[in-house]
Formats: C-alpha cells, sequence, structure tokens
C-alpha cells in the first residue's frame, strides 16, 4: 500500500501513509489510537474507499469492493470484537455463506461438521463443532474466526487487537496459531497494542502516527522503549523516565472501610468472592477469564442480582435492586465492554458525560444545558478530554477520550467507590498513562477503587492490594509491599496444571 | 458514510417538503387556496398525533402495533358518555368525560404494552401484536359491533371546529407536536428515551430508569392514539369499531421513517415525523390532483419509504 490518503468530513485519518507484507511474514502493525491502523485494514479489506494512493496485492494493483469480495480474493480479516452468529453452531460459522451443498439445494451437514472439526484440530481446537458458538470462550470463538479465514484460502490474515480479550494461556494458543499460519505460508498483519506478543511473534513492524508511517523495521532491532518513543513521537529519554505504568506506589492515606463483600455468588461462575475496599485504595482484582471479575464486580453495582452473598457498603448492609440505587448510594461502575455497555455512540460527549448526573441538572424539570455545559467543560479541561467540543459524538472520539468521558461519567456524581472494569483496555499508550495517573490521584483524594485489569503490571504497580479470584473464588489477598507478578500467577493458575494434566490423560486413556 | 447521504437523512425530508409544494403551485390547479391546506392538514392530524407517540416508542428501540386498536377503543367508548347511553349527565360533563376516560383507557393499554415489553421482555412487535388484535376486539364487544351515530356539534368542534379559519384538531396536532419536540429534547426524560434506544445496557448501568422509560413512551403512545380515535370519530360524527384507525400503526410508522427517525432506536425527531407524514399526504395528493390513479399513489407511498429506509442504512454503514 503506498501514499494511502483518506479523510472523513475534513478531517483527515490517513495521509500518503503506506504499508508492505511480504508473503509468509507476520508484521507488526503499531500506533496510538487515532493513529490510523484501522483506517488502513478498512481499505484493504474494502470496507472504506480510499481518497487517494496506490494498493498492490498478490502481484496486480488491488481494490476491494467490499470486505465480502477481499475475503474471496485471499485477505481475510479478524477483528476485536468478534462477528461471527453466537447462536449458530461453530461448523455454520466457518461456512456461513458458501456451506457445501448436496442435490437440491440441501446443506451437507455431515460434510459441513467433519471440515470444521478438521480445520480447528489443524489449530489444536477441539470442541464439538455442532454446539453454538457463544456457549464457547472468547479464546475458542477467535480460533474459530481464524479457522474460517484459512478455509477461505487466505494468503493475508488481517489481526486486530486479536488478544485483547484473551487470557494468558489463550494468548499462547493464538500465537502458535500465528506461526502456524506463517509456516503455511499465509501472511499476517498483527495489530496489537501488547508489546511482548508482537515481539514474540512478529518479524517487522510498522509504527504509525496521526496518519502517516512513520518507521517501518525488523522487530529484532527495535528496542520496546524505541517502540514507544516512535509511537508518542517523543524523545527516547523523556519515555525512560517512566514506570511501566503511571501509578505511582501505594497512596499512605487509606481511610476506613468502604465496601466489604461476603460469600458473593452468582450462578456457577461466582461461588465464593470476597473482597473489600478501603477509603483512598485502590484495590486490584485479578484472575483469568471467567474467574468471575466482572461478573463479582456487576454483583456488587447490582447490574445483576446475585443469589448469595452479603455486601456492606459506606457502613450499611445494602440489597441494591438496580444500578440506578448503586449509584445513589455513591457507586460508579465501568465496564469493561466500552462499546457496547459504556458509550452512547449516537449521543454527544456533553450527553454521554452527564448521563448519570442530568436528574440532578435540573431547573424546574427541564435539562439545565448551561450547568451541563459547564459540568463538562469543567472535565473535558481537568482530565484532558480530546474532543472537537461538548456537542461531538461520543463515536468519533479515540479508544483513550471515549474511556475518559465514561471515568468523567463517575466523576461528576462525586462517587465514594468507582469499579473499574478495564479500565485501559485497547487504549493507547499515552492516554493510558493519563488514566492510570489519574485514578492514582483519585484515590490520593479518598476515592476507593475497585480495579479489574487482565494486565499484571497495572495491578502489581496501581493496586494497594491484590485479591485474585478462580473460578469464582477469592483465592488471595496480597499487600502492595513486594508483591510481583509471579505471585498472583501463582495464585491465578494454581491447581490449573494439574486439572490439564488430568484432563489430557482421561483423553487420552478414553 | 457518504456525506450526502447525511444531508439528505437530516435535511431531505424538509427538502421534499418544499419541493412538492413548488411543484404544485406551479401546476396543481387551485393548490394555493385554503380549502386546500384543510384537506391536507385535516388528512395527516390524526396520522401525526399517532406518529408523535410512535415516534418516542421507536426512540427507545421498540415499535408500537396495537394504535389502531386502542384508537378504536377511544372512539368507541366515547359517546357512552355525551350521547347519555350509559346515564343521564349535563351535556358538557359528559363531553368532558367522553374526552378523557377514553384517552385515560388508551393510555392504561399502552401501560399495559409498556408491561409485556418491560416484565416479560417480550420483544416489541409481539407485545404490541396483542393489543393490535385483542384492541379491536374490545372496541367491537364494549358497542356490540354496533355503528354509533351521533350528532353532537359541541363535541364534534374537536375536529370540525375552526380557530382562526384553521380547523381546530390541527390546532390538537400542532400543540402535541411542539410539547413532544421540547420534552424530547429539552428535558431529561427525552434524552433518557435517546439514551434508552441507542445503547439500553450502557442507560441501564448509567442508571438510567429503563423500565419506566419504556412504561412512559408506551403510555405516551397509548394517550395520542386516544386523542386520534376521538378526532377520528368526531369527523365522521359516528363510531365504527371496525374502522376507526384502520391501518393506522402503518401510516404512523411510514411517516416516523420517512420523517427520519432511526428505527433501531437512539435518534428521533418529531418535527421529522410532521414532515414525514405531510410529504406521503402531499405526494398522494399531488398525483390524485393530476389525474394519477390512487392505487398508483400506493406504490409511490412504498417508494418513499424504500428510500428513506435506504437512506438510514447508508448512514449505519
Amino acid at each position: 500500500m503506498q501514499a494511502i490518503s483518506k479523510s472523513f468530513g475534513g478531517i483527515p485519518a490517513l495521509s500518503e501513509a503506506s504499508l508492505e507484507v511480504m508473503p509468509a511474514e507476520i508484521m507488526a502493525l503499531v500506533g496510538q489510537n487515532g493513529a490510523g491502523k484501522s483506517t488502513m485494514i478498512k481499505i484493504l479489506n474494502g470496507a472504506y474507499v480510499r481518497d487517494s494512493g496506490t494498493i498492490e496485492f498478490d502481484g496486480g494493483p488491488w481494490t476491494a469492493g467490499s470486505p465480502q469480495q477481499a475475503q474471496r480474493a485471499g485477505i481475510s480479516t479478524i477483528f476485536q470484537e468478534i462477528n461471527l452468529i453466537g447462536y449458530r453452531s461453530v461448523a455454520e460459522n466457518i461456512f456461513l455463506g458458501r456451506e457445501p451443498r448436496r442435490a437440491f439445494g440441501l446443506l451437507d451437514w455431515k460434510k459441513i461438521n467433519d471440515e470444521a472439526a478438521a480445520l480447528l484440530a489443524r489449530f489444536d481446537v477441539r470442541v464439538d463443532v455442532r454446539a453454538p458458538l457463544e456457549h464457547f470462550s472468547t479464546a475458542i470463538q477467535q480460533m474459530v474466526a481464524i479457522a474460517r479465514a484459512v478455509s477461505f484460502a487466505a494468503k493475508l490474515v488481517i489481526m486486530d487487537e486479536p488478544t485483547s480479550s484473551l487470557d494468558e494461556a489463550e494468548v499462547d494458543v493464538l500465537l502458535r496459531t500465528v506461526r502456524q499460519l506463517k509456516a503455511e505460508g499465509v501472511s499476517v498483519l498483527f495489530v496489537s497494542h501488547k508489546f511482548d506478543e508482537l515481539y514474540a511473534v512478529c518479524d517487522r513492524v510498522t509504527i504509525m502516527r496521526d496518519g502517516k508511517t512513520v518507521a517501518v523495521t525488523p522487530m529484532s532491532d527495535i528496542s520496546k522503549l524505541q517502540l514507544v518513543a516512535s509511537m508518542l513521537g517523543r524523545e527516547l529519554d523523556e519515555v525512560a523516565k517512566k514506570g511501566a505504568t503511571a501509578f505511582k506506589g501505594g497512596t499512605g492515606n487509606v481511610g476506613g472501610e468502604l465496601l466489604a463483600a461476603k460469600g458473593i455468588a452468582i450462578g456457577h461462575l461466582v461461588r465464593d468472592a470476597n473482597l473489600d475496599v478501603r477509603r483512598g485504595e485502590i484495590v486490584g482484582l485479578a484472575g483469568l477469564l471467567g474467574s468471575g471479575r466482572t461478573e463479582t464486580a456487576r454483583a456488587i453495582f447490582a447490574a445483576d442480582q446475585r443469589a448469595a452473598g452479603d455486601v456492606t457498603f459506606d457502613g450499611a448492609a445494602t440489597r441494591f435492586k438496580t444500578p440506578a440505587e448503586a449509584i445513589a448510594a455513591g457507586m460508579g461502575y465501568c465496564s469493561e465492554d466500552r462499546k457496547s455497555q459504556g458509550i452512547i455512540p449516537g449521543m454527544s460527549v456533553a450527553e454521554n458525560l452527564t448521563l448519570a448526573l442530568m436528574p440532578a441538572l435540573t431547573r424546574s424539570g427541564l435539562l439545565d444545558e448551561a450547568k451541563q455545559r459547564e459540568v463538562v467543560e469543567r472535565f473535558i479541561k481537568e482530565i484532558g478530554i480530546k474532543c472537537a467540543g461538548p456537542n461531538q459524538k461520543i463515536r468519533e472520539l479515540s479508544g483513550g477520550n471515549q474511556q475518559k468521558v465514561l471515568l468523567a461519567r463517575w466523576l461528576c456524581m462525586n462517587p465514594k467507590l468507582l469499579i473499574l472494569d478495564e479500565p485501559t483496555r485497547g487504549i493507547d499508550v499515552g492516554a493510558k498513562a493519563e488514566i492510570q495517573s489519574l485514578i492514582r490521584r483519585l484515590a490520593s483524594d479518598g476515592l476507593g477503587v475497585l480495579m479489574i485489569s487482565s494486565e499484571l503490571e497495572e495491578i502489581v504497580e496501581g493496586a494497594d492490594r491484590v485479591f485474585v479470584l478462580r473460578e469464582g473464588r477469592t483465592v488471595a489477598e496480597f499487600d502492595h509491599e513486594n508483591l510481583t507478578e509471579g505471585d498472583i500467577m501463582r495464585a491465578m493458575a494454581h491447581d490449573d496444571a494439574e486439572d490439564r494434566r488430568q484432563a489430557e490423560g482421561a483423553s487420552t486413556s478414553a | 458514510m457518504p456525506d450526502r447521504a447525511v444531508f439528505f437523512q437530516r435535511y431531505g425530508v424538509g427538502l421534499a417538503l418544499v419541493l412538492l409544494i413548488i411543484f404544485n403551485l406551479a401546476v396543481t390547479p387551485n393548490f394555493a387556496t385554503s380549502q386546500t391546506l384543510a384537506v391536507n392538514l385535516t388528512q395527516v392530524c390524526t396520522i401525526v398525533i399517532v406518529g408523535v407517540g410512535m415516534t418516542l416508542v421507536i426512540a427507545t428501540g421498540g415499535i408500537d402495533l396495537s394504535v389502531g386498536s386502542l384508537m378504536a377503543i377511544a372512539g368507541a367508548l366515547s359517546p357512552m358518555f355525551f350521547t347519555g347511553e350509559l346515564f343521564a349527565a349535563p351535556l358538557y360533563v359528559g363531553i368532558a368525560l367522553g374526552i378523557v376516560v377514553p384517552i385515560i383507557i388508551a393510555g392504561v393499554f399502552g401501560l399495559f404494552n409498556g408491561w409485556l415489553v418491560t416484565k416479560f421482555s417480550i420483544q416489541p412487535i409481539i407485545a404490541t401484536l396483542v393489543l393490535f388484535i385483542a384492541g379491536r376486539g374490545i372496541a367491537q364487544v364494549s358497542t356490540n359491533g354496533d355503528l354509533q351515530v351521533f350528532k353532537v356539534p359541541e363535541f364534534q368542534a374537536i375536529a370540525i371546529g375552526r380557530v382562526l379559519g384553521v380547523p381546530f384538531q390541527v390546532w390538537i396536532m400542532l400543540v402535541i407536536v411542539a410539547v413532544a419536540a421540547f420534552i424530547l429534547h429539552r428535558t431529561v426524560f427525552g434524552k433518557q428515551v435517546l439514551a434508552v434506544g441507542g445503547n439500553e445496557a450502557a442507560a441501564r448501568l448509567a442508571g438510567v430508569p429503563v423500565t419506566r422509560i419504556k412504561f412512559l413512551v408506551y403510555a405516551i403512545s397509548g394517550l395520542c392514539s386516544g386523542v386520534a380515535g376521538l378526532i377520528v370519530i368526531a369527523m365522521n360524527s359516528a363510531a365504527d369499531a371496525n374502522l376507526i384507525g384502520l391501518g393506522m400503526e402503518l401510516d404512523a410508522i411510514a411517516a416516523v421513517v420517512v420523517g427520519g427517525t432511526l428505527l433501531s432506536g437512539g435518534r428521533a425527531t418529531i418535527v421529522g415525523t410532521l414532515l414525514g407524514a405531510l410529504v406521503i399526504q402531499l405526494v398522494r395528493y399531488t398525483l390524485l390532483a393530476n389525474g394519477v390513479p390512487d392505487p398508483a399513489a400506493l406504490v409511490v407511498k412504498a417508494g418513499l419509504i424504500v428510500l428513506a429506509v435506504w437512506l438510514q442504512r447508508q448512514e449505519q454503514n
């Protein structure tokens, strides 16, 4: 791809960007949010039409009219959000739209199921291909998406943050799959925010910034520090002064108990979760995917009803029936899924920011727009939300800025407790650091924070105390002092290896 | 998304209305008369009034198929109060009851829709299908299926009386449109309606009372249907439970869609619904006035709806 430019409504998203992927090469594509990675991908796979520039693919000029056309030609894209059909079976999803048929147009179910199983087996995925896709974990769904791409005889597979919702064991499986693709001669364009993965599998890296390609280099020739510096467009020593995260140590002015949850249980996902948060404290909640972290947080916030357990908040036993009641008591909850549970995409920054506060922003029953504007502008300035103004649609903002708006949605309520589920997922390095230091600042001002994160360094560096969940139970509690990532991993993984050995033993003997 | 599509999405319906008026001024004889204006406006009044409630329901991501049947219930019940059939009451008391009670009853049926949608998580199209079917039955049973003819000018004034030369029902329509537009854009309730339609899960997590909002929009839709039902019988000086509001749900939805409200919820325009209904009516009038038969006009109306939906798709892409 050469000199690709693209604007949206007069605002350039790409200006003369370029990208090159060799056969059987794994190319990393990195950049902050808004650098133009997604636009680049969408032009390549036909979702967008470029304004100018040339693309060559497989030895000839290339313009995809639609993602379907790109897929047939050998360019498959696997998005962050899996766009397959949850209630259809695994096999149906793999062959969606081109199911093998028998005479009279009848579907050849045996062939569909057998081929799907064979395809998945190549990637070491052994599941019942007749079961609905939604019964499986995100990781399995992702593997199904990859298998689907491969079944199209893909020459280039584009992966847009494929690991963002996977736990560490699942990431390993995915990376193995990526290497397998390479071994079969397939090229991969790998977009990720996680450097370790990039170094683990990628041959070269293309760095984008502000819609331009700023560097292309073999992965082995660039250090993480240089990579970050290049993405941010900053000097090396400036970056070197920062820690891996922008959290700075424990606060030291932790107050009395704010929240205590005991024996929380919901269905089979959460069996016995226990945790507590004190005023002015950041409490980390760690666990693998499926450990019940999010479910526990949602139960505390009354987004889901718990089956058992006691929650004491702000000195009183509570049994909230709706999030509205939890909010009235002084809680806030930022969901892990910004897009489907956080933003109202068609509404403005101002409306999104004041969504919870709005009922308090009234004058004789009407929305007091002057007061609303005042609040919104204060937060835009205070926490540095980059937007064209309060009236810009939130969907037009980058992920990091959307997240800041969602944080501000709660901060303007003056909460006592903020539950943050993956507060920095899928946002760029710069915004991530800003959000981390903001969380720390809020805690020093007395806010209690319950922070769920899949990123161990965030938990280890950011939290004053850490609870680890495994299979729906609290299995460990750590203090910030002397805590290492190894401690947490051991708690998360405890017995897992044993279970797997037993499971494997059972399957080989069967 | 193509900017041109966004432009048409936003201003297309207003533009279409202006073009239609210019075309008619040039081509259709006797277009610029108060008679023509009155005819066209009274044709859209009930559609717009029902369309206002429908706009709010659709703004939450729902739909209300029961509006025509609720019109029939309100229209069928009303005459019983002022014709002295149920009880003898002074005329104006009877008329007042004949207006207020049927509208409230229609509103209560709207609450029933909201109850089905929220408490049982039934899809709105199915939930409101219940009263679409049963509502007309209720109206027919309560009148024994009889046509109730009456001549009560004091009541009929709500439809055919004139203020400043404009039919009173047009004033009712304008007031309802103005109040609803104000509520939608300036009140917290209005913003919450759009939030529920824009992303229900997010709205709920932000403390928006989703259940209450849904109850309210279906109740408002019921109230609007009640008002429209009364206007219909006042115009006809007769109440026929079999015919009042027949097919209204589709006319109202068409007006809402052509007006530019997003069918999936989250973006809505009350004034758009008014303009949408006017465009549909004026297209039909233009064709009829220029000798095109009504069946052909229906095809054109369908074409308009297709065009509006296509424009919506352009924006979502």
